[in-house]
């Protein structure tokens, strides 16, 4: 890409923007709401509670996107087994709940006192999780070439998944702590479920929590120097080794929370739920812009709902379902990735 | 100590003339039936070979090229749907029901009714060695047209970019089952059932199997004799003037542009030529196994196959034929063999997580595989330490390496 980039610094001066790069940067997600649009005419009522669905369910992809892109922006790594991290934390909340004997006829306040404690122990394994697998996986080859941490990425979420396997072999169902299926309440005929909630009540004050920390503490100043220059970060007296670490932590932290909201939303969990997951996250945060965190929330929920409606079965007379689902999610990030490796909102970063 | 015992074994490998130890393992691969029985592991010497000409093909682009390929199945894929749709009942319909049939046996072009009359056998069949050469041409376009959108991208990115087409193509195949995206109602791919049976090998001028379950050894032969044409390819090609390219280009794409190496045409050369090899193979396993089945062709497979490569040293033909036996005989063997141990859980429902585990043992310890190629373990262990480099260089062994 860096002969790509060079034009486009040289082409991309300071006051004159061409119209071209103004429809360049607008087209994609122009053509996103134009679809979204169309699809609304076609049927409004379906459209409204597809959005709704996948705005709740985006905000899961949002959390694991996180992670993708923190690290990404940080050592310029797709951590591969992120995904897996993701589904550990899954895991870990519905033993706890078993281990504690949680369930549906727990009483409200016992109830709502265990979904905060497992959701920090959840939060916790995972964040736990993931700084050992840049212990073990990526720290040895930070000066290898990038072809050998991504490969190990790749042994690391084997393995991962094949602990899960071990762990439960067959798909498990979560205890249904939310009443994830009754509505909350409807708006313009769409009910709200008490699992979109619960996603986004648990989602923001995290979201709002990790954008303080990276942009407001002196910890996110590290990460963000780091992120721009290592050489220089470590000359200036940051210990960049710490600071990696501590962006594994923050984004296993995010998948952790991520799992324990998917275990609750869709009330089943399976071992290989990450590698899905982990994709469609990893499309997310490419298509907010690698190591852009608001970009990789919104581009989560952008996901999220292109999720839902391919899910639901018919785009403008299109036979889609959740057959074509993954296909359809697939082809989404080959797009971005091949024609907007910056992301929609066109941020320039080292990739693209 | 290890690199002067790998000097002495050089220097006796350099004094034989390459083909004779060549003609002579060539030999041995084609006594091996004779030892190894019609059983499993007559079978499992099959799967391997085919896993072997995989290997070789994913080799060109990994290896050769230095293109990190995720999608690798999607060949295998195309290959097996290809000796799927033009050697089995899949297309009834086709030519009044009576079928097309070149040069096939006589068990795929009549059956006997119940009448005692003999009629023609519906779909397509045509000669497994027409349908080998059938795949590779429409994978090597599949190539092509899965590469072209991924030119602009490097590394990582990459990666992710075939491992999507990896995903969606059997995707497309499993939910083609009446019509492609709507359109016709032909049913391509059978869904989760998959296309079975699948027609076995006659020669193009004999109307009779070449070999039955009983017998597999003229199976074996088959697939070494693919193995061998996918080996003469690659030789010559890393030697040609384009494998040249693919190195120059994997080692330095800015350079090797700046050189004048058409970076467009060589890298889609490396993904044309790969996926062919990929199709090849599939299309052989599509027939062995008697089954086109959508389930073989998940992202672990892909990965399979990139794990023999690197265990056995990408860039390395030799390397990888080790890597592609080693792996699939442990796949076979090793890993039912672990159940004897009392660990607490089968071995073989977790071999992706041991596959997994020497990828990451491999890279972290010995990223240069098992059989190493001296260029590619240089460029590995480029940037580590300078001084040692420098040391290295009036090591007669290090410059042995590097002029190979």
């Amino acid at each position: 890409m860096e002969a790509a980039s060079i034009t486009e610094t040289a082409s991309a001066g300071p006051p004159a923007r061409k119209l071209s790069d103004v429809i360049n940067a607008y087209a994609l997600p122009m053509l996103l709401v134009l679809a979204l649009v169309a699809q609304f005419v076609h049927s409004p009522h379906d459209t409204l509670d597809d959005v709704k669905t996948g705005l709740s369910n985006g905000t899961i992809w949002a959390l694991i996107a996180l992670g993708y892109t923190l690290v990404y922006g940080i050592v310029e790594l797709i951590n591969f087994a992120h995904g897996e991290v993701f589904m550990i934390g899954s895991f870990v909340s519905v033993s706890l709940w078993a281990t504690f004997g949680v369930d549906e006829g727990t009483s409200m306040p016992l109830m709502i006192g265990s979904i905060v404690v497992v959701l920090a122990l959840a939060m916790l394994a995972s964040g736990t999780l993931n700084v050992l697998i840049e212990r073990v996986a990526y720290r040895p080859l930070r000066n290898a070439p990038k072809l050998a941490p991504l490969i190990t990425a790749i042994g690391m979420s084997f393995i991962l998944q094949n602990v899960g396997l071990l762990w439960r072999p067959t798909p498990d169902s979560a205890p249904d702590l939310i009443g994830s299926q009754k509505n909350y309440f409807t708006v313009f005929n769409v009910g709200i479920e008490h699992s979109d909630v619960f996603a986004v009540v648990v989602t923001v004050p995290l979201l709002i929590a990790l954008l303080w920390f990276v942009g407001s503490t002196r910890y996110g100043k590290a990460m963000r120097a780091t992120a721009q220059d290592p050489d220089a970060a470590r000359l200036m007296g940051i210990d960049v080794d710490r600071t990696i670490q501590l962006t594994f932590l923050l984004g296993g932290l995010m998948a952790g929370a991520a799992g324990l909201i998917y275990a609750l939303y869709n009330g089943t969990i399976r071992f290989n739920q990450g590698f899905t997951a982990g994709l469609i996250a990893f499309t997310a945060a490419v298509m907010g812009g690698i190591g852009n965190l608001k970009g990789a929330v919104i581009g989560g929920l952008i996901i999220g709902v292109i999720q839902a409606i391919s899910d639901s079965g018919d785009y403008l007379g299109l036979p889609l379902g959740p057959q074509w689902t993954p296909a359809v999610v697939f082809g989404v990030l080959i797009l971005v990735m091949v024609f907007r490796p910056q992301g929609l909102f066109g941020e320039e970063t080292r990739e693209g | 100590m290890l690199a002067t015992a790998r000097t002495r074994f050089d220097s006796v490998t350099a004094t034989l003339p390459p083909p004779a130890w060549m003609i002579g393992g060539l030999i041995l691969a084609i006594l091996f039936p004779y030892i190894a029985g019609t059983g499993s592991l007559l079978d499992a010497s099959i799967q391997t070979l085919a896993y072997v000409i995989m290997a070789l093909g994913l080799n060109i682009v990994v290896g050769f090229a230095g293109l990190l390929d995720l999608g690798y199945v999607a060949f295998y894929a195309i290959g097996a749907f290809v000796i799927g749709w033009f050697g089995s009942q899949q297309f009834p319909d086709i030519n009044g029901g009576k079928g097309i049939h070149i040069l096939s046996s006589d068990r795929a072009t009549f059956q006997l009714k119940l009448n005692g009359t003999h009629a023609e056998i519906p779909g397509i069949h045509i000669n497994f060695f027409i349908v080998i050469f059938i795949a590779m041409a429409i994978t090597a376009v599949w190539g092509i047209l899965l590469g072209a959108p991924t030119l602009r991208l490097r590394g990582d990115y990459l990666a992710i970019v075939t491992l999507a087409f990896g995903e969606i193509v059997p995707r497309i195949f499993e939910n083609s089952t009446s019509g492609l995206f709507g359109i016709g109602t032909t049913d391509f791919s059978n869904g989760r059932q998959g296309i079975t049976p699948v027609d076995t090998i006659n020669l193009p001028w004999s109307k009779d199997l070449v070999y039955t379950d009983l017998n597999l050894k003229p199976a074996y032969w088959v697939a070494l004799a693919m193995v061998v044409f996918t080996i003469f390819v690659n030789r010559r090609l890393r030697d040609s003037r384009l494998g040249r390219a693919w190195i120059a280009v994997r080692e330095d794409e800015v350079a090797a542009a700046s050189m004048g190496v058409n970076l467009v045409r060589t890298k889609l050369w490396a993904y044309a030529i790969g996926a062919a090899f990929g199709g090849f193979a599939g299309a052989f396993l599509g027939s062995y196994n008697n089954t086109v089945n959508v389930d073989q062709f998940e992202f672990g497979f892909s990965v399979f196959v990139l794990s023999m490569i690197i265990i056995g040293g990408m860039g390395n033909i030799w390397g990888v034929i080790v890597g592609a036996v080693a792996l699939s005989m442990l796949n076979r063997y090793g890993l039912p063999e672990l159940n004897q141990l009392p660990i607490g859980f089968d071995p073989t429902s977790v071999s992706y997580g041991v596959f997994g585990f020497f990828l990451l043992i491999m890279m972290v310890l010995r990223p240069e595989g098992l059989l190493p190629s001296g260029r590619r373990k240089l460029e590995l262990h480029e940037g580590e330490t300078e001084g040692e480099d420098a040391a290295a260089v009036g090591d007669m062994s290090q410059m042995y390496e590097v002029r190979q």
